[in-house]
């Protein structure tokens, strides 16, 4: 099988103040794959998407989406970033914030219209946050507010989609209605690369895994690399410790 | 009311939006204290320039003092990027040393000009109305008036068509960045309005009334509204209104004008803390309050769905199984009749249905950690809320 490749990272370094926080990784996303990230807290997980996705400069390595740099391909990728990452007082309403997925369609200074509108709302509905639109955005719980998240992203209509930590602090109702988005995301073809804490459910929500600490320690389809050696490589001898722990 | 009189009030207003609509931006980005840096730190960049053109209204001022502006959130964030300090200590390190840079040059060099620390920091908006632009001998009026009309018409510009942009950057830098909208970019924008617009409205009101036209309307405002547009209006009204009203103030009482109309603001912030309807301190307390009874009404009812036993639910054993105060007590008993939730037979309390069925719900949600929800049911099943 000739998988295309969605996403081909080179020899990416990556440093804060000099110090490596990524070194020197080597990944290719095939297309269409429900991809886990996986590493213990400071592994570099978020900083992987970032630098993906031009928010931090490397300090070496490229990384290219679909054959070309990210900044000719932004239209093909959305993002979810950490729900904790904004303010969640900021004076709007969930419709606006699904409105902002439009933006980078839009371009600068062009308004979002009616057209826009109908995508953000078809969007809330798809996560089932339609009757909330109007809900100042403080006033949703932690998993609504994930929600919110996920139907920003669903209006980019990207192509790749990367998720940091989607399923943190939210009920279990919730992370079942995402984890059957991603779903139905990849069996339209799409690519979704999910930063994950919970080892328990890797098996059973993703279909290929990547394991990072600092290095790459492995990747490929969950069936095949999922195991206590790789596990172990990336948690450190005692990596059910670590589990609970976080 | 004289000519100078509307003259300076139309200042006021026009400095008064021109500072809140930056000042909304600041005070979502929690950068407040950027405000009152730059207020201070565009002095040394203003002596410099007047040293130049040795012209007090020369554009070069404008620009000399927008650089360093610049210059001042430049360093604080170099500075805070070194991670030995943060960002409050970088600004408290910052300012005081561009600002006394400024209040050295002076002393050394402008000692015979008119430019000293007090015009600086209080301004005279009273004189305003003295400086006025004549072009062809004909008076266009007062110079700080077009000076102010000018930056504000600028800034009105910039933030209709780059409205979305500093929304979504201020809202999540994260998502500005991977959509290409450069929020460092946006970042630098915004902090060079804010400089221009401190050099341009320091003149005529002074650097403090320049913080607090930036920072306390956006505050009061952002107690009151929950939508973005609404809190660019109003905290534009708010600044308008205490001008105003800081202006006859001051007239009536023989004062400083930038000093009432600050005082005013403070005094409007306080009365907005208090009295707002949501985040209001009384709108919360009694939210609090009635919460407090609610969960009490809450656990009461679980008691009494929890035991088949009678004495336990004897109107007059009640206290000394559920320990609380005879008030508390009383409270939650009147709370939860009224909401006929409870009814008393032969002085043995039961549950009515719509009693039980709220227990029962209730103790599904707690045990689904669905707060949210648990919120939705309380709307649903009491005639009263707070």
């Amino acid at each position: 099988m000739e998988d295309k490749i969605a996403i081909a990272i080179d020899d990416l370094t990556v440093a804060y103040n000099y110090k490596p926080v990524l070194w020197d990784i080597d990944l290719q996303i095939p297309e269409g794959v429900l991809m886990a990230i996986v590493g213990p807290n400071g592994a570099g997980k978020s900083t992987l998407l970032k630098s993906i996705l031009d928010i931090i400069k490397p300090l070496a390595g490229s990384v290219t989406v679909y054959g070309k740099p990210y900044k000719k391909q932004r239209h093909l990728v959305a993002y979810v970033p950490q729900k904790g990452s904004v303010d969640w007082d900021f004076p709007t309403t969930a419709l606006d914030v699904v409105m902002m997925g439009t933006y980078g369609s839009l371009g600068w200074i062009k308004r979002p219209g009616k057209a826009e509108k109908k995508l953000a709302l078809e969007a809330l509905e798809k996560v089932g946050m339609l009757t909330f639109q109007d809900r100042q955005i403080s006033q949703l719980s932690g998993g609504q507010q994930q929600r919110i998240f996920l139907a920003r992203a669903l209006v980019q209509n990207a192509a790749i989609y990367f998720m940091d930590e989607p399923f943190q602090g939210v009920d279990a109702t919730t992370e079942k209605a995402i984890i059957q988005i991603l779903k139905e995301l990849r069996k339209a073809g799409k690519t979704v690369v999910v930063v994950h804490h919970d080892l328990q459910t890797v098996p059973e929500y993703f279909d290929w895994v990547t394991f990072l600490n600092v290095k790459k320690i492995a990747t490929g389809p969950v069936a095949q690399i999922f195991n206590d050696d790789n596990l172990t490589k990336t948690y450190g001898i005692n990596y059910k410790t670590s589990i609970v722990e976080e | 009311m004289t000519n100078a009189q509307l003259e300076i009030q139309i200042i006021l207003s026009l400095v008064a939006v021109a500072c809140a609509l930056p000042g909304v931006f600041l005070v979502l980005r929690k950068m407040a204290l950027i405000s009152d840096a730059i207020s201070h730190s565009i002095l040394p960049g203003i002596v410099i320039g007047f040293f130049i053109t040795q012209d007090l209204a020369s554009p070069l001022l404008i620009l000399m003092a927008t650089l360093t502006g610049v210059l001042t959130v430049v360093l604080v964030e170099y500075i805070q990027k070194t991670g030995l300090v943060k960002e409050d200590t970088a600004i408290g390190l910052v300012f005081p040393a561009l600002f006394s840079l400024g209040v050295i040059l002076i002393a050394r060099n402008a000692g015979d000009v008119h430019l000293d620390v007090d015009a600086v920091l209080l301004g005279e908006v009273a004189f305003a109305p003295f400086d006025r632009w004549m072009y062809n001998g004909i008076d266009m009026g007062p110079r700080s008036l077009w000076m102010i009309g000018t930056i504000l018409s600028v800034s009105m510009i910039m933030l209709i068509l780059f409205y979305k942009e500093l929304k979504i950057a201020t809202f999540d830098a994260g998502l500005a960045a991977s959509l290409g909208f450069t929020p460092i970019g946006i970042h630098y924008g915004l902090m060079t309005v804010s400089s221009v617009t401190t050099v341009g409205a320091f003149d005529a009101i002074g650097a403090i009334l320049v913080v607090a036209f930036m920072i306390v309307p956006a505050a009061c405002v952002y107690l009151l509204t929950t939508n973005l547009k609404k809190m660019l209006v109003g905290s534009s009204l708010v600044g308008i209104f205490a001008s105003i009203t800081g202006y006859w103030l001051a007239h009536a009482l023989d004062t400083s004008i930038a000093g009432t109309i600050a005082t005013v603001l403070g005094l409007l912030f306080f009365m907005v803390y208090l009295f707002a309807p949501n985040k209001g301190y009384i709108s919360q307390w009694y939210k609090t309050k009635q919460q407090k009874t609610e969960v009490a009404m809450l656990v009461f009812m679980l008691h009494l769905a929890n035991h088949e036993d009678e004495r336990e639910r004897n109107i007059n054993h009640l206290q000394e199984h559920i320990n609380w105060s005879k008030q508390r007590a009383k409270k939650v008993l009147r709370l939860a009749y009224q909401n006929n939730m409870i009814e008393v037979k032969d002085e043995v309390i039961n549950l009515t249905e719509k009693g039980l069925a709220f227990t029962e719900k209730a103790i599904s949600y707690i045990s689904d950690n669905k707060n949210s929800e648990l919120e939705g049911i309380k709307q649903n099943f009491f005639l009263f809320r707070g």
